[in-house]
C-alpha cells in the first residue's frame, strides 16, 4: 500500500508541469532572496495570488521550494555587500563579509549553499519520519487538546524570541480580534462588519498577508535615508572546493545546527530568522575556538546557515499534522491547503496520503537542485545585485495589488493590503511584532470553535479542559510557558532577598 | 513615527472597550449559555488588561521616551513625498480603478513611484509602460482575472 502511494507521488511530481512550476519558483526565489528588503515571505506572499490558479501539489511545490531557495540566497548579498538578503541571513552576515575580506568570499559562499541544503535535507528528515507519526496521535484528539494545543502554540509564539513580551502579546490579541470579523462564529451573527458585506465573510487572510509582509516592506524601502550600498568587485573562485573538509571537520555543528532549526520551525510563530540568530549564538558559545567569531571564521555560517534552512522543514510538521504553522510562511502556506481543499490536519495523512508524500519529495527535491541553481545564483550575483530597487519596488508594488484583487475580484482586497500595510509599518516601527497577529489571525477561528464545543460538551464546566489525560498535560505544558517568565523573576527576588 | 507605549496602550484600551460595548447587543444562542460574544469579549477583556499595563510601561519611561517623535524620514523631502505617493496610489486605485481601469491607473502609479524614488524619466516611462501592459496581460488572459478596462475600451 505504501510503496503504491509512493509512485504515485513521484507521479504527481515528476510532471513535466510541477517540474516547470518547481524551476520557475526556484529562479524567482533566488532572485528574491539576493535582492536586499525582499524577504522570503514576501516571496511567499507574492506567490500566492499565482499559486492560486494551480493544482494543489504544484501550488505547494512552488511555496516549499521559492522559501527554500531565498533563505539560502539570502546570505549572497550578506556576504558581498554585508546586506542581509532576507532576515534569516542577519545572524552571520558580518562573519561573511568578514571573510570577503579576507579574500575568501567562496569559502563563505560555498558553506552558505552547501549546508543550507544539508540543513534542509536534515529538516526534511525529521518531517518524513515525524509527521505521520504523529499524525497517529493526532487522530485521537478532542476539541480540549485542540484547544490547548492552539494556546500553547500561541503561547510559544508569543514568549519565545520576542524583545518585548507585552508587546507581542498585544500584537496576537489583535491579530485574534481580526480573526473574529465575519459571520464565521457559533450563532453565525455578523461580527464586526460595520454593515460591510465584503466582510462577511471575514477578512481574507491572503490579502492581509500580502500587506503586512510585502506593503509594509516596500513602505520601509521607500522612506529609508540610507544611501544605496556600496559595491565590491571581487573574483568569486570555485565554491565547492574544501566543503567536504569543512563537512568532516564540523560534522558535529552541522548536526547541532539542524537539529535546532528544525525544533525552532516546529515552535509555532518563530522561524528561520529565530534559527539563525539561536544557532549562531549556539554555535559561539560551544566552540573550541570562540575568540574567532567575528574576524571571518566560517563555523559559525556553516551551523545557522543550515539552522535556517532546517527549520523551513521543520515548520510544516504542526502545519500538516495540526493545522497550526510553525512560521509565518506556513502560515500562509495554510491558507493555500485550505483554497486547495487540502485542509490540513491527522486525516489528511489518510485521505491524501499521495499529497503529503509529494510534499516530502518536493522538499527533497528542491534542497537537492539548490546545489547547481545556487552555484549558478552566485556565479550571476553580480548583475543581481544591481538590479535597480527602485524601479523593482513600484512594480511589486503593482503586482501586490493585482494579486490581491484576483482573491475576490473586488477592489476591497487592494483596501486591505493598504490598511494591514499601513497598520504593520506602524506597529512594527514602534515595536510590536507581526508573527503574532498572523498567528493570531490564521488560529482565532479554530481556537474558538474548540473553546465553544468544548464548552458545549461539558455543559460549561471549565475543569473538563484538565482532565482528559493529554488535554491535561498540554494545558500543564502551556501554563509553564504561559509562567515561565513569573517564576523566573519570583526566584530572582528570592534569591536577592536572600543575598541582602 | 514613534509614538510612546502610554500612546498605544490608551488606543487599545479604547478599542477593546469598544469591542466590549459592541459584543454586549449580540444574540444568544437560545439554550446555551454561550454565544458568539464570548470569545471576542474574552480577548478584548485580555487587551484591556495589556493597554492598561502598556501605559504603566509608557508613563514609567516617559523621561527617555518622548509622547511623539519624528523619525529621520519624515523631516526630509524625498521620502516623505515617496511614502505618501505609495500610499496615495493605493488609496487612488481602491476608489477609482472601477471608473479608469486598471491600465491608465497602474501606469501612472508606477510613473509617479518611480519619479518619486529618482528613476530616470524615460527608463520610468518605459518600465512603466512595459509592467504594467505584461502583468495586465499574464493576469487578464492568463489566470483571468476580470482586471477593469475602466475608460478603455475592452481591447482584448
Amino acid at each position: 500500500m505504501t510503496w503504491a502511494v509512493i509512485s504515485q507521488a513521484f507521479g504527481l511530481v515528476f510532471d513535466p508541469y510541477v517540474l516547470w512550476v518547481i524551476f520557475a519558483s526556484a529562479m524567482f526565489g533566488l532572485f528574491v532572496g539576493c535582492v536586499p528588503g525582499l524577504t522570503a515571505t514576501m516571496a511567499t506572499a507574492l506567490l500566492v495570488p499565482i499559486t492560486f490558479f494551480m493544482p494543489p501539489v504544484p501550488a505547494v511545490a512552488a511555496i516549499v521550494t521559492c522559501t527554500a531557495m531565498a533563505i539560502f540566497a539570502g546570505d549572497i548579498p550578506g556576504a558581498l555587500l554585508r546586506i542581509p538578503g532576507t532576515p534569516a541571513s542577519a545572524a552571520y552576515t558580518d562573519e561573511a563579509y568578514a571573510m570577503t575580506k579576507k579574500g575568501q568570499a567562496e569559502v563563505a559562499l560555498g558553506a552558505g549553499l552547501v549546508f543550507s541544503a544539508i540543513g534542509g535535507l536534515f529538516g526534511t528528515a525529521v518531517m518524513i519520519w515525524m509527521a505521520p507519526a504523529l499524525a497517529e496521535v493526532a487522530l485521537k484528539f478532542s476539541s480540549f487538546e485542540y484547544f490547548w494545543l492552539v494556546v500553547l502554540g500561541l503561547a510559544g509564539a508569543v514568549f519565545i524570541g520576542s524583545q518585548s513580551t507585552l508587546k507581542a502579546v498585544i500584537s496576537l490579541l489583535l491579530g485574534l480580534l481580526v480573526a473574529c470579523i465575519g459571520l464565521d462564529n457559533p450563532g453565525a451573527h455578523p461580527r464586526f462588519t460595520f454593515g460591510n458585506t465584503e466582510l462577511t465573510g471575514g477578512v481574507s487572510l491572503i490579502p492581509m498577508m500580502v500587506g503586512m509582509f510585502a506593503v509594509s516592506e516596500i513602505l520601509r524601502y521607500v522612506t529609508s535615508t540610507l544611501p544605496p550600498p556600496p559595491f565590491i568587485t571581487q573574483k568569486i573562485g570555485n565554491v565547492f572546493r574544501g566543503m567536504w573538509q569543512l563537512t568532516v571537520q564540523y560534522r558535529w555543528p552541522i548536526l547541532r545546527g539542524s537539529a535546532l532549526g528544525t525544533i525552532i520551525g516546529i515552535q509555532p510563530g518563530s522561524g528561520a530568522d529565530m534559527a539563525s540568530w539561536m544557532s549562531y549564538a549556539m554555535s559561539k558559545r560551544f566552540s573550541k575556538e570562540p575568540e574567532k567569531f567575528g574576524t571571518g571564521h566560517v563555523e559559525g555560517i556553516i551551523e545557522s546557515g543550515a539552522a535556517n534552512n532546517s527549520s523551513l522543514a521543520g515548520a510544516w510538521i504542526p502545519a500538516l499534522v495540526f493545522g497550526i504553522p510553525g512560521d509565518s510562511i506556513t502560515a500562509i502556506a495554510i491558507g493555500v491547503l485550505y483554497l486547495k481543499n487540502m485542509n490540513p490536519g491527522p486525516t489528511i495523512f489518510i485521505n491524501n496520503p499521495e499529497n503529503i508524500y509529494a510534499i516530502f519529495l518536493v522538499f527533497i527535491l528542491a534542497n537537492l537542485i539548490m546545489l547547481p541553481l545556487g552555484w549558478m545564483a552566485i556565479k550571476a550575483a553580480k548583475n543581481v545585485l544591481r538590479a535597480p530597487r527602485n524601479i523593482l519596488m513600484p512594480v511589486i508594488l503593482l503586482f501586490c495589488v493585482v494579486g490581491s484583487f484576483a482573491i475576490n475580484n473586488t477592489p476591497f482586497g487592494v483596501l486591505l493590503i493598504l490598511v494591514f500595510g499601513l497598520a504593520a509599518f506602524v506597529l512594527e516601527d514602534n515595536g510590536f511584532p507581526s508573527a503574532p497577529a498572523i498567528l493570531g489571525v490564521v488560529l482565532g477561528g479554530m481556537l474558538e470553535e474548540n473553546f465553544i464545543t468544548s464548552m458545549i460538551k461539558s455543559d460549561g464546566d471549565p475543569f473538563v479542559f484538565f482532565t482528559r489525560p493529554i488535554a491535561g498535560g498540554l494545558a500543564a505544558a502551556t501554563l509553564v510557558i504561559l509562567g515561565w517568565p513569573l517564576l523566573v523573576r519570583l526566584w530572582r527576588g528570592m534569591r536577592r532577598r536572600q543575598a541582602a | 513615527m514613534k509614538l510612546n507605549d502610554a500612546v498605544f496602550g490608551a488606543l487599545f484600551l479604547v478599542l477593546s472597550l469598544l469591542v466590549l460595548w459592541t459584543v454586549q447587543s449580540y444574540p444568544k444562542i437560545p439554550g446555551q449559555n454561550i454565544g458568539p460574544a464570548a470569545f471576542p469579549a474574552v480577548i478584548a477583556a485580555l487587551l484591556a488588561v495589556c493597554s492598561l499595563m502598556l501605559i504603566v510601561q509608557g508613563v514609567r519611561a516617559r523621561g527617555q521616551v518622548p509622547w511623539f517623535s519624528r523619525d529621520g524620514w519624515t523631516g526630509q523631502r524625498r521620502p516623505l513625498i515617496a511614502f505618501a505617493v505609495t500610499v496615495g496610489g493605493l488609496a487612488v486605485y481602491v476608489a477609482a480603478s472601477d471608473r479608469i481601469g486598471f491600465l491608465i491607473l497602474g501606469m501612472l502609479m508606477l510613473l509617479a513611484m518611480m519619479f518619486a524614488l529618482r528613476v530616470r524619466p524615460i527608463a520610468a516611462l518605459v518600465v512603466a509602460v512595459v509592467a504594467t501592459l505584461l502583468i495586465h496581460f499574464a493576469f487578464y488572459k492568463g489566470l483571468r482575472v476580470p482586471l477593469p478596462w475602466g475608460l478603455l475600451p475592452v481591447l482584448y
